[in-house]
């Protein structure tokens, strides 16, 4: 047998291997094999089909301005994320973009070690700041923007970030094209996007002699011991082992039920409402004095809590609050009280 | 009641002295051979002189009554005695508890399996009450057949059963710097290991008709406020990925994803979506929100590592650890947790010494693979200051390394991924403490 004759039959036999793999697959996979489920309806595909790729895919056809954006921006998204995007109680929008970053596609900041992380000079592509805005924002009421609206916020997010100016409009096409600051500062290349990744710190095997200077570096300071409650209180009482007395108040979560003032934090109502000023909404007190007299005042507001509401005391909304009846009730209570 | 006498902080509580009088306290501490001895004689002494009456303070109320019915509770609580053992936040580590964590009491569990109501939760748009007859899971996108699913539909599959881990990518995260917390639960609690039962994803895909050449990546996306989404290699979703209804013998609490989550054995948790609604096949990763701003590693050079999915070789001293205190000199187990994203533990060593000198822990079966393995060892305390640590060892040869060889590649501001050895001091007063080595 010639061995071209003998390659030939070993492409032969290779194509058959193969054609019965392609058989089996298809075998598996060419009908349904259970039958459950059915075939999703146009209405519900389009209802949940909601990502949007930065190639493009899921793209919305629509168009917001800066200008647009930032009327949406002051009412919706201001108390939580700062009127410049500036605030640290979530993540920081705006901010830590130097001019170059647009030229090179690397937030030069990064790689200071003290630079303040935000969306600005973090994202590689203007495309996810859509995407999330349109899932996930208002944080309180997902998904209640149009996606003209999802445009413009995303727009004036970009503005405070001087990715684009003032009189810019985005749109489906230009928000695939623009020029993110950090736009090359991402890699894939690292060893934990696969199992078979290559580790890139190795610890050693060595058992005998290892270590030869041990000396501790970190250690939690005096004035810390306590900051996460009574350890006593977090340990078993029986067994091998008592728990360090700390001395310190239970945490919160041991705590039956946050104080009133504590839920009026948590549920951030003192970003636009203090005791006795103005903010964005009304003061406390102010609030107590109108509905001093009104004798189901106590249930109106823990229901206006629950619900969010717009008109009252000015045209800038009133988010709904996700909290327990009970919570909502005393909220009110404490309010009417004269927020002690 | 006799008088106690008073029990001294730190050190062991001896057997019931609660109703032993005074007389017999000292007397048994005296010596247990001396007081058994005694105790010998008397009770040949009882059986000569006949029946005499038992002192009743010797038998707790508990033995004298009649205790409460069954059904008691129609689905059963720990003891009130084990109050101490919850889930807790980290105060000051979010500013609302809508969008936070909650860290497992590691300290106070046994053996590898995670008790569902002390399992940790992450969420970030709140726990959505989710109703089962009207949740719905839509696979679509690069499949031949688009699909919906009830969940009655997807319970009809054949199912399977198997134990994993979970870990959040951030755990350890707030110790990359320098030590920030006391306890385990808060160093190592965004961990957690169940019997997870439910449909393996491949079955789904072959259903819905997966377009083999062209598919490369799923997208998972949660029914909660947040629709959090995440992007899943297609290699990952054929092996071993499964979607889940069941944790530990009953549905999935609401605060895991009831009744629906993707569990993606090996990979960081946030991509084990809860609530899980829709899988969308595609040839590209999407770069969502918590794959583009959150969850990627910054690096020293400024540059961040994407889709670092695998969580690596780690492993962690339990007991004794941070918070607690030895009872007196003697004998101790050293107990803990090990684990891999890669696959099964090979082996875990410990040292008391600071990583100077290591010996062999023993593993307690079963060791599963990318599942929690409980490692033991003996160590008597000689009452001089220690340095406790663990080291693991994954299937793969992968090494867990120390703080200091992990600094030295991936700096301190990576957030993500620290799987240092973790180091324990114990004090000469046997108060154990957080700490880290130069």
């Amino acid at each position: 047998m010639s061995s071209s004759r003998s390659r030939h039959l070993g492409r032969a036999a290779f194509a058959v291997a193969g054609l019965l793999v392609a058989v089996a697959a298809s075998a598996q996979f060419a009908v349904p094999r259970y039958g459950f489920g059915r075939a999703p309806t146009p209405a519900e595909i389009a209802a949940w089909d909601i990502d949007v790729r930065p190639d493009g895919h899921g793209v919305k056809k629509g168009r917001g301005t800066v200008q647009q954006g930032q009327v949406i921006y002051d009412a919706q998204c201001a108390s939580c994320h700062g009127t410049f995007g500036e605030s640290n109680t979530y993540m920081v929008i705006a901010g830590g973009v130097e001019p170059d970053d647009a030229k090179t596609g690397r937030a030069a900041r990064l790689r200071d070690a003290t630079a303040v992380r935000t969306v600005g000079n973090k994202l590689n592509h203007a495309s996810t700041l859509w995407d999330y805005i349109n899932r996930a924002m208002p944080w309180t009421q997902p998904q209640s923007l149009t996606v003209d609206e999802v445009y413009a916020v995303t727009a004036y997010v970009l503005n405070l970030n001087a990715i684009v100016p003032e009189d810019f409009a985005l749109d489906e096409q230009n928000l695939l094209t623009l020029p993110m600051p950090n736009r090359n500062g991402l890699t894939r290349a690292h060893g934990m996007g696969a199992p078979s990744g290559r580790p890139d710190v190795q610890g050693s095997l060595c058992m005998k002699d290892c270590a030869r200077d041990v000396t501790i570096a970190s250690s939690l300071p005096a004035y810390a011991r306590g900051a996460h409650g009574e350890l006593a209180q977090q340990m078993r009482p029986v067994g091998p082992y008592r728990a360090i007395a700390t001395g310190a108040t239970p945490s919160r979560a041991a705590a039956a039920k946050p104080a009133p003032r504590e839920l009026a934090a948590q549920f951030g109502c003192v970003a636009c409402h203090a005791p006795d000023r103005r903010i964005v909404g009304p003061g406390f007190a102010e609030i107590a004095a109108k509905y001093a007299r009104q004798a189901d005042a106590r249930s109106y507001l823990a229901g206006r809590i629950r619900s969010g509401g717009q008109g009252v005391w000015g045209a800038v909304p009133m988010p709904p609050q996700r909290l327990e009846d009970d919570d909502a009730a005393q909220l009110a209570q404490w309010i009417l009280a004269g927020s002690p | 009641m006799t008088q106690l006498p008073k029990v001294v902080r730190g050190t062991l509580r001896p057997a019931p002295e609660n109703h032993l009088s005074g007389a017999d306290i000292v007397r048994a501490r005296a010596g247990r051979r001396a007081f058994v001895g005694q105790g010998l004689l008397a009770g040949a002494g009882l059986v000569a002189a006949g029946a005499a009456a038992a002192d009743s303070a010797l038998v707790p109320p508990w033995t004298k009554s009649l205790g409460a019915p069954v059904a008691k509770d129609g689905y059963g609580m720990p003891s009130k005695h084990e109050a101490a053992v919850q889930r807790r936040p980290s105060p000051g580590l979010t500013r609302t508890p809508l969008s936070s964590v909650s860290f497992t009491p590691l300290q106070n569990l046994f053996g590898i399996v995670t008790p569902s109501g002390v399992h940790f939760e992450r969420h970030h748009s709140g726990m959505p009450e989710v109703d089962p007859a009207q949740h719905r899971l839509m696979i679509h996108g690069l499949v031949a057949r688009p699909l919906v699913f009830t969940m009655d539909e997807l319970m009809r599959f054949p199912s399977v059963s198997r134990m994993h881990f979970i870990e959040c990518g951030a755990n350890t995260g707030m110790e990359w710097g320098n030590v920030a917390v006391p306890t385990v639960q808060y160093t190592h609690g965004m961990l957690a290991c169940s019997e997870f039962t439910g449909v393996p994803l491949a079955t789904l895909l072959g259903e819905a008709g997966l377009d083999r050449k062209r598919a490369k990546y799923v997208l998972a996306e949660g029914a909660d406020g947040s629709a959090l989404a995440r992007t899943i290699p297609i290699e990952f979703a054929l092996n071993d990925v499964l979607v889940v209804y069941g944790q530990n013998g009953e549905m999935l609490r609401p605060e895991n994803g009831y009744p629906l989550r993707l569990l993606v054995p090996g990979v960081q948790g946030v991509s084990s979506v809860k609530w899980l609604r829709r899988l969308e096949v595609g040839d590209q990763p999407w770069n969502t929100r918590e794959e583009a701003l959150h969850y990627i590693d910054l690096m020293p050079d400024g540059m961040h590592r994407q889709y670092t999915w695998i969580q690596e070789v780690k492993s962690v001293i339990t007991a004794p650890s941070g918070g607690q205190q030895l009872t007196g000199k003697g004998y101790y187990e050293i107990t803990g947790l090990a684990w891999s994203g890669r696959g099964r533990i090979r082996r875990v060593d410990v040292s008391t010494d600071g990583g100077r000198n290591w010996r062999p822990a023993r593993l307690q079966e079963p060791v599963h693979t990318k599942c929690l393995t409980r490692f033991r060892a003996d160590w008597t305390w000689d009452g001089a200051p220690a340095l406790l640590q663990s080291r693991a060892v994954d299937e793969t040869g992968h090494v867990q390394p120390t703080v200091r060889q992990l600094r030295a590649v991936r700096g301190t501001r990576s957030i993500y991924h620290n799987n240092k050895i973790q180091t324990w001091a114990v004090a000469d007063n046997g108060e154990v403490s957080n700490v880290q080595l130069a």
